[in-house]
């Protein structure tokens, strides 16, 4: 089996891995970091997304031999030792979740977004988006965490 | 199924203030307290069944039937037995002496005969009936070798004719789903005065009829269903992780009819449940299927749904196709309606699948109108499809779609307003007692309605009309107003309609001997935030702080029984328990003050977490009175140590929310695209405990009744074979597909449980959908359309305008 070497959450970890496995397999799996979801099977629901080298991609659509010499941030790593990341903050102070088990995903996916976008428009967060399912939310309140998210990233750096 | 409606648990007894929020503090009843639940969502600390993971555990894949309809001949596993890691595979013939999955409800026909109620096992024994059903189970140390081994099971199977779709069922000579349902009929049942309804039609000025399809959805909570279960031999009991909204519902079948295991021996465990829409409610087979393995092999076994098996195997929703009629007198005030309705169960009956169309559906049609005369009558099929069981809202969706389908047509026949001839006909006057059973206790229909027309600046539509006009697009608004009846429900009524279970809820509330509280609730929570609106109940009943409170749900070995969550219940009755439970704490908390301050204990008043004797300063905090429970040197005599009550909440009546939600589109008449351009509800859920909960459940209900009116649509081929089966296929609703929402509430209390409280859960799918599709035959209209089927999606648009133009 192939062993590969990615800086996890701020920590350099060699992980061996079988050649069909999944990144987001080894995030859950192999490693114990149940924060990453899985609600599809067909890269459409967005529960999967963490961070590969500071971009958002879909876990369940990459192997975890791609990330080989990568830095991979997940949902558990974002806050990097503080209690809550300015995005989780929004989610929180927003509503912008309920039963929790897309919000991974989601905040991953808006974080990414208020890197390339420090104050989007509700228009610009709801095509952002389109690659992550809510059944609970209506998207409502997830559209105003991510906009208040982004201002507050903007003005915490 | 009419209630008392003057008196209930102790009236409104708790909570000061209105609905509309203005808490009296920072985190009681109607403040928008953040929610204790979040931290560990939003850190990835969350604990699903898919992430629990036990020592030693094997795992399961489900082998399930690629056709709709066959005759299994044999099953040969030998290979998939021998393959790499395979501890175990077992077919239906193993499983032989195991009860099969039964179904929470037994409707009756017209004639009196019990529905067809047929056999369910877990594992398929002589047929198989829908593609997706459980054939058999591969247990092997990994999944990916449970899942190869799978394929090398071999079925020999003679593939038999299908019926899918209510026309196929209904077909002359179609073939059968079951041998003893002639006709594909599970029952055929009627509410209502048929007599009188004739009579009104025979008098009646204006008849509006209409026919209408309610499509088959699939739920799609975003979490995929999953079990985990394990067997100590040693001591022989059994646990059970699942996906559950009612764990001790799910430890009730599976223990009692199914595996045949005493509740004492069976723990079942919901943790974090990512959705459950309805989906999550039923008795599955997996969870008797991984039960029954992991005791045969006396290891863990865990199973994960993945989404196309999802497609294939969560219960599925709505399926109706109904023909109404409307009576009107010639002032427009409706004398009649009449209703005729066949609805699809899928292949088995699932837990609540009888219950849907009948009486959370036929019992909805006096809507919010004073309707004297209504007959509904309802056709139960089975068919060669997935089980159709409760989806958001359960048969109130499907009924208040038809009703204010045929409301807005009857406007356009009789020439009157489609808002004043919904004000005319108006309930005014409560309780009000319905020709279909129920007996509303309170609201205020003129008002929501006002609120609604406001939010909207209906008065400035036409404007806008011209305005979109001008630029191409085809502008149209639509209404709907509507009750629900939730809050479910009285076990006595529920039981004499052929509920085989009580649908009372449970509460429990322990104070620690320093004064900091835990909750025990029955009711489920899986996204609804019941960690933090129970937990603002019982900080402001007792005067305690609200991190001092902490609540409890979804284990069988931690709380007392309880029904679990669904029908919009969990606040009206499971937070009517802990009141109850509260009330018997503050009882007994009285009696102990009583005896520290030498006061008789009807002197003794309680109110924001100190114990007063009246006219006195005399008093003591419910801290130092917990303590002296669990520290009884100077103690009454007789009375138990200790401070933790339990109660059991039975309703008595349904909970009446009721609303108008208005949506205005615009369409594209090059595209067929409908564009929302508001939505705006008027909503009385009653009591509001937490607003920005409140507001959170009713976007989701408002997105979900949305993508039924737009885009949802589960679709089977004729033979059976589902043709929507991923999100590549069926259109679930994304961000760029909605708009923000307006809300405003008028609250009315509900007169009969301690809170208040109706219910909100499943306002937005139960009223939106027919104010969507009445605002876009509104825009279509002066095209000359005027029918379309949900989803009205941007292709059948265009086609309809192409078709009314040739």
């Amino acid at each position: 089996m192939p062993t590969i070497a990615v800086n996890l959450n701020g920590t350099q970890r060699r992980v061996e891995v079988e050649n069909r496995t999944l990144l987001v397999e080894m995030l859950r799996e192999g490693l114990g970091l149940a924060g990453t979801h899985v609600g599809c099977d067909t890269s459409q629901c967005g529960a999967c997304v963490v961070h590969v080298d500071g971009v958002s991609a879909k876990s369940c659509t990459m192997l975890a031999v791609q990330a080989d010499g990568a830095s991979v941030t997940t949902i558990e790593g974002l806050a990097n030792g503080a209690g809550l990341h300015p995005m989780q903050e929004a989610f929180r102070e927003h509503h912008g979740l309920q039963c929790g088990f897309c919000t991974p995903g989601m905040v991953m996916s808006a974080v990414d977004l208020a890197n390339r976008n420090p104050d989007p428009s509700e228009h610009e967060v709801r095509e952002w988006l389109e690659g992550n399912l809510c059944r609970c939310t209506g998207y409502h309140n997830i559209v105003k965490a991510v906009q208040a998210g982004a201002r507050a990233m903007g003005g915490a750096s | 199924m009419s209630g008392n409606g003057s008196n209930g648990g102790g009236g409104n007894g708790h909570g000061g203030n209105g609905g509309d929020g203005g808490a009296r503090n920072a985190t009681g009843i109607g403040a928008s307290v953040k929610r204790k639940e979040d931290a560990r969502f939003l850190t990835g600390r969350g604990r699903y069944t898919d992430d629990i993971n036990l020592p030693g555990q094997l795992h399961a894949h489900i082998l399930r039937s690629p056709v709709a309809h066959a005759e299994i001949v044999g099953i040969d596993a030998k290979a998939a037995r021998k393959a790499p890691g395979v501890h175990a595979v077992f077919t239906g013939a193993d499983m032989e002496g195991v009860g099969g999955i039964p179904t929470g409800w037994l409707i009756h026909s017209k004639d009196g005969s019990p529905m067809v109620e047929p056999p369910h096992p877990a594992l398929a024994t002589d047929k198989v009936r829908y593609v997706g059903d459980c054939v058999a189970v591969v247990v092997a140390d990994t999944k990916e070798q449970a899942r190869a081994a799978a394929a090398l099971v071999s079925v020999d199977s003679k593939e038999l004719p299908a019926v899918a779709s209510i026309a196929a069922a209904t077909a002359e000579d179609a073939p059968l789903v079951w041998d003893d349902a002639p006709g594909n009929v599970c029952y055929d049942w009627e509410i209502g005065d048929k007599e009188a309804v004739a009579e009104a039609f025979a008098n009646a000025a204006h008849v509006v009829s209409i026919d209408v399809v309610n499509q088959r959805l699939v739920p799609n909570a975003i979490e995929p269903r999953a079990a985990l279960a394990d067997f100590d031999p040693s001591t022989g009991d059994y646990t059970l992780y699942t996906t559950s909204q009612n764990p001790h519902l799910t430890r009730l079948l599976l223990g009692g009819f199914v595996l045949g295991v005493p509740e004492h021996k069976l723990r079942v465990v919901a943790p974090d449940v990512g959705g459950g829409f309805g989906s999550k409610i039923p008795h599955y087979a997996e969870e008797a299927i991984l039960t029954w393995t992991a005791g045969q092999l006396g290891r863990p076994v865990k199973w994960t749904c993945d989404r196309m098996d999802a497609f294939k195997s969560d219960t599925h929703g709505r399926d109706h196709e109904s023909t109404a009629e409307l009576a009107l007198d010639a002032d427009g005030a409706f004398t009649g309606l009449r209703v005729s309705t066949k609805a699809n169960l899928g292949a088995y009956l699932s837990t609540f699948a009888p219950c849907v169309p009948t009486y959370l559906y036929g019992i909805l049609f006096a809507g919010p109108y004073t309707t004297p005369a209504i007959y509904v009558e309802v056709k139960a099929l089975f068919t060669n499809t997935v089980p159709v069981d409760a989806l958001r809202g359960a048969g109130r969706p499907e009924a208040t779609y038809l009703l204010e389908r045929l409301v807005e047509k009857a406007a356009r026949v009789t020439g009157i307003d489609r808002v004043e001839l919904r004000r005319r006909n108006f309930v005014r006057e409560f309780p009000y007692q319905t020709p279909v059973a129920l007996q509303y206790d309170q609201g205020d229909y003129d008002a929501t309605l006002d609120l609604a027309l406001d939010a909207a600046d209906w008065d400035g539509f036409e404007a806008r009309r011209e305005a979109a006009a001008a630029r191409g697009k085809l502008r149209g608004i639509g209404v709907s107003t509507f009750i629900e009846a939730c809050g479910i429900a009285p076990s006595a009524v529920v039981g004499s309609l052929g509920a085989r279970a009580g649908l009372y809820e449970s509460g429990s509330v322990r104070v620690h001997p320093t004064g900091s509280v835990t909750v025990f609730t029955g009711t489920h929570s899986h996204g609804q935030g019941h960690e933090t609106t129970f937990a603002q109940i019982v900080s402001e009943m007792l005067g305690v702080g609200f991190d001092a409170v902490e609540v409890v749900h979804g284990d069988s070995a931690r709380i007392p029984f309880g029904m679990g969550t669904y029908g919009s219940r969990s606040l009206a009755v499971g937070g009517a328990a802990i009141c109850k439970a509260v009330d018997k704490v503050v009882a007994k908390g009285k009696k102990i003050a009583a005896h520290l301050m030498e006061a008789s204990v009807e002197d003794v008043e309680f109110a924001a977490g100190t114990f007063t004797v009246a006219g006195t300063d005399r008093s003591l905090t419910i801290g130092e009175v917990a303590l002296t429970a669990y520290v009884p040197h100077n103690y009454p005599e007789g009375l138990e140590p200790g401070l933790e009550e339990t109660a059991f909440y039975d309703p008595l009546n349904f909970t009446f929310p009721a609303g108008t939600h208005v949506v205005e589109v615009e369409i594209d008449p090059a595209t067929g695209e409908v564009e929302l351009v508001r939505v705006a509800c008027s909503d009385d859920v009653g009591r509001i405990v937490n607003p920005m909960i409140v507001a959170g459940q009713l976007h989701g209900g408002l997105a979900h009744g949305i993508g039924q009116a737009l885009l949802e649509e589960c679709r089977y081929e004729a033979n059976g074979q589902p043709v929507t089966a991923s999100f590549m296929n069926y259109a679930m609703p994304r961000a760029a597909d909605l708009p923000s929402f307006d809300l405003r509430h008028n609250t009315t209390l509900c007169t009969h449980n301690p809170l208040g409280a109706k219910g909100v859960g499943e306002v937005g799918s139960i009223g939106v959908p027919p104010a969507v599709i009445n605002a876009v035959l509104d825009a279509l209209r002066p095209l000359g359309v005027t029918e379309i089927e949900m989803p009205a999606t941007s292709q059948r648009v265009w086609q309809a305008i192409r078709d009314a133009a040739a």
